[in-house]
């Protein structure tokens, strides 16, 4: 084995034992680096990190337990119509698992997420928790309200950090996050043009990894794997280019995603961990920098079920699928995941009208039979590479 | 929301009254079209009635279409069509029974065909499903869209920022798209008339859910309180219509407690209250009478309902004030129930028990609505903890039939109003 072949294994295998640690140890460690550090939670989808880095705090993406959490109380909470996400956060919260997260923030996505915040706060009353509403209104209106619910939380960040955010170490927290946008971007080029040699099951833990370590660390950590990814000895093989559509909250299990490419599928695109990648491009450097995150996450943030659309709705979905020559999409949403169920008619229908292939099914974060979507997703990849079409 | 089905229900004037504004509403709305009038569909939570009215554009509502569908037995049909067109079976039934309505012909519950949209009017309040339903609708029809973003009361309060950018959506988006819609220019005036003829027939509202404080209660607030929110809650709101709807209301339900009457139901009237509950969650609209029965049957009034409360909660003082009409409809919207977060949905349901000296509390939880439904069962465990009252949990759908066994329905209330008896029992044992 070369030594570069090694390291890229090394990597991948820490990367993987965090997405399995779900006690969390890194940020542990990381707090227990230093006196007074104090860590935020984020349940899916989307806020803007750079808000608590710059209060001094790690940002930690708190996205379920997957398969790696067994559910006992958390069943308790949650009728068996809900999805699974917030079972397992439940179950993690009440045993301990997230007593590390001095706060929460529970962003606008659906209203499970919405009440779950309301759970939190009845349940651990000590512990602040946060309510970030997204504007829907994609406009100057939007934009000032949203500019003032950010800047309310940035106080209380502040308050929280025993520190006000001031603006200068707020843009080079903008700064190490655009690098990260920049990073993930460059890996998900790289696989957009040469699947073969970042596949996605080691893409997904790279970026997984960056939910619990700090962001300069998390850099540096997708540098390497691009440097070392990038000049693998790895050959393409004829697999069927696939995008992955609806998994942007509830995470599919770190194995199904093997299952989609074992099955003869390179995914070429995804929606996975979607808030890394939810507002396009850098946030730009300004005077007023919380002005301009706000600002273009309005102007710049990508189609999503979770944010009002009510025009040319999956034109966007089609237009990547061309600009990554995907040959079929693979809706793959989870049970009871109101935004991308109720989405998915609407972008069926535009995919078709592209004339491009489509499946569908759904998981849950602890699904554990795969054979079947194994099947599926081979029979997909095998009728668009047999007759150009499924 | 509410409404009287065609079902016949022991009725008083006030029923009739209901039942004949409902007909007439639906008959202007068949007539539309050829007579040219405007109309917006929208939804019952943050919805901006007194606003269209001043327009002249007649609301349409699919909530109310879709229970009104499912209490004709017609909701199966409608959601089985959607689901063939890729719907998935996990999301809410109302939006498919309404997209199954519009696929076939878009006739409404009475049998008349109901008109295309001039306007959808997005009300984004309380339910994130809303926003994907108007969205899908917009798919539908080659019409407008103007949508009004309420921000959720996350930390248990609406703030003034919620209020200006309410208002300001009001302002910059929705009135100019109503102004365009109809050609007319926004009328203050107009508008102010309509929130002074609501404010006065919210107070009568309040009178009435307030009378269930009453031994025994003369209304029933969950089952009877769906038929008492109807006028208010939909499109009728700010109308003499409803003014008077509300008065001769009011007057009934004061005869009922100078007679000491309890409340009126499909049995006639209840004999005797043996059971006082508060109800959380919308009521099963596919077997809502047999639901009614159940409870007939056990002796069991609800004397305070959350249900009641998704389309504006007044009995907590909030009028709708002419004076401050914009701002006013921003604070209604802000405040309906299912914007509220959980603390203060459970303070409030606490409070219900107390006030209205409850013998418990049911969570009657549909799989359709995650708004409603997420959290449901801690706040349950909280207002037994606070209150020291049994609670009792029973599962159901809005307007999916399939999602009703009536059997275990039964049996869950059953157990729990046994639960209630041994409660009761050992209460006086140690006094």
């Amino acid at each position: 084995m070369s030594e570069s072949t090694a390291e890229l294994q090394s990597l991948l295998k820490r990367a993987e034992a965090l997405y399995h640690d779900m006690h969390f140890g890194a940020v542990r460690a990381w707090k227990d680096a230093e006196p007074g550090r104090r860590a935020v939670g984020i349940l899916p989808v989307w806020f803007p990190r750079e808000l608590i880095h710059a209060a001094g705090m790690l940002p930690v993406s708190v996205m379920g337990g997957g398969d790696d959490v067994e559910i006992i109380k958390g069943d308790a909470y949650f009728q068996s119509y809900i999805c699974h996400l917030p079972r397992s956060t439940m179950e993690m919260s009440l045993n301990g698992g997230l007593d590390m997260l001095d706060a929460m923030i529970f962003p606008s996505i659906c209203d499970v997420i919405r009440n779950l915040s309301g759970m939190w706060q009845l349940l651990f009353p000590d512990r602040p928790a946060w309510y970030f509403d997204m504007p829907q209104s994609s406009d100057a209106i939007g934009r000032r309200f949203c500019g003032r619910e950010l800047a309310e939380l940035r106080d209380a960040l502040g308050a929280l950090a025993g520190s006000s955010i001031e603006d200068d170490v707020l843009r080079e927290s903008v700064r190490l996050y655009n690098e990260n946008r920049r990073l993930v971007e460059a890996l998900y080029e790289t696989r957009r043009e040469r699947p073969w040699l970042c596949p996605t099951s080691e893409l997904y833990v790279v970026l997984r990894a960056g939910n619990v370590l700090p962001v300069e660390e998390h850099n540096a950590m997708l540098r390497s794997y691009a440097e070392l990814a990038g000049g693998a000895e790895r050959h393409a093989i004829d697999n069927a280019r696939v995008v992955v559509v609806g998994s942007f909250c509830e995470q599919p299990p770190l194995n199904l995603i093997r299952t989609i490419e074992r099955a003869g599928c390179y995914i070429v695109d995804d929606d996975l961990l979607l808030g890394n990648r939810l507002v396009r491009g850098d946030v730009p450097d300004s005077d007023d920098p919380l002005d301009t995150i706000v600002g273009t996450f309005i102007d710049h943030a990508r189609e999503a079920s979770f944010l009002y659309r009510p025009a040319d709705k999956g034109a966007e979905l089609v237009q990547g699928l061309e600009a990554c020559r995907a040959e079929g999409v693979l809706f793959c949403a989870p049970s009871f995941c109101d935004p991308a169920l109720l989405d998915q008619p609407m972008l069926v229908e535009a995919v078709e009208e592209a004339g491009i292939p489509h499946t569908s099914f759904k998981y849950a974060e602890n699904t554990g039979q795969f054979q079947v979507i194994r099947e599926q997703a081979g029979t997909f990849a095998d009728s668009i590479k047999l007759w150009g079409a499924a | 929301m509410s409404t009287a089905s065609g079902n016949t229900v022991g009725m008083d004037s006030s029923m009739a009254l209901q039942k004949q504004m409902l007909a007439r509403h639906y008959d202007r709305l068949s007539r539309a079209e050829e007579e040219g009038r405007a109309c917006a569909y929208t939804f019952v939570p943050g919805n901006l009635t007194e606003l269209l009215l001043s327009f002249d554009i007649l609301p349409v509502l699919p909530e109310i279409n879709a229970l009104q569908n499912a209490m004709r037995k017609k909701s199966r049909d409608y959601i089985a069509t959607a689901e063939k067109l890729g719907h998935s079976e996990d999301v809410c039934t109302y939006v498919k029974c309404d997209l199954g309505m519009a696929k076939s012909g878009n006739v409404g519950p009475t049998g008349e065909r109901l008109p295309d949209p001039s306007v959808l009017l997005l009300s984004y309040t309380g339910c994130f499903t809303f926003m994907k339903w108007f969205e899908i609708l917009k798919q539908e029809y080659d019409c407008p869209i103007a949508m009004l973003h309420v921000p959720y009361q996350g930390a248990g309060a609406a703030t003034r920022n919620m209020r200006d950018y309410v208002v300001e959506q009001l302002k910059e988006n929705v009135i100019p798209q109503l102004e365009a819609v109809t050609g007319k220019r926004y009328d203050e005036d107009r508008l102010s008339e309509h929130l002074a003829a609501s404010a006065r027939a919210e107070d009568d509202f309040v009178a009435v859910l307030e009378s269930a404080k009453h031994k025994p209660s003369p209304i029933d607030a969950y089952f009877g309180g769906v038929y008492y929110i109807s006028p208010i809650f939909t499109a009728f709101r700010g109308t003499p219509e409803a003014e008077s709807y509300y008065e001769t209301l009011r007057e009934e339900v004061q005869e009922r407690i100078g007679g000491g009457l309890g409340p009126i139901t499909p049995e006639g009237t209840l004999p005797e209250e043996r059971y006082r509950l508060v109800v959380e969650g919308p009521p099963c609209w596919t077997n809502f009478r047999d639901l009614w029965k159940m409870f007939y049957d056990e002796g069991a009034v609800v004397v305070a309902s959350t249900y009641t409360k998704v389309g504006g909660i007044y009995d907590n003082g909030f009028r709708h004030d002419p004076s401050r009409p914009l701002e006013s409809l921003a604070e209604y919207c802000l405040g309906c129930y299912t914007n509220l977060n959980l603390p203060s949905r459970t303070d409030m349901i606490v409070k219900y028990v107390e006030d209205y000296d409850a013998d418990g509390f049911l969570v009657n939880s549909v799989k359709s609505c995650n708004s409603f439904s997420a959290g449901q069962l801690l706040i349950l465990r909280q207002v037994e903890e606070r209150t020291g009252r049994p609670g009792g949990f029973f599962e159901s759908d809005l307007v999916d039939p399939r999602y009703f066994s009536g059997a275990n329905v039964k049996n869950r209330l059953e157990s729990y109003f046994q639960m209630v008896e041994q409660k009761r029992s050992a209460v006086r044992s140690l006094s």
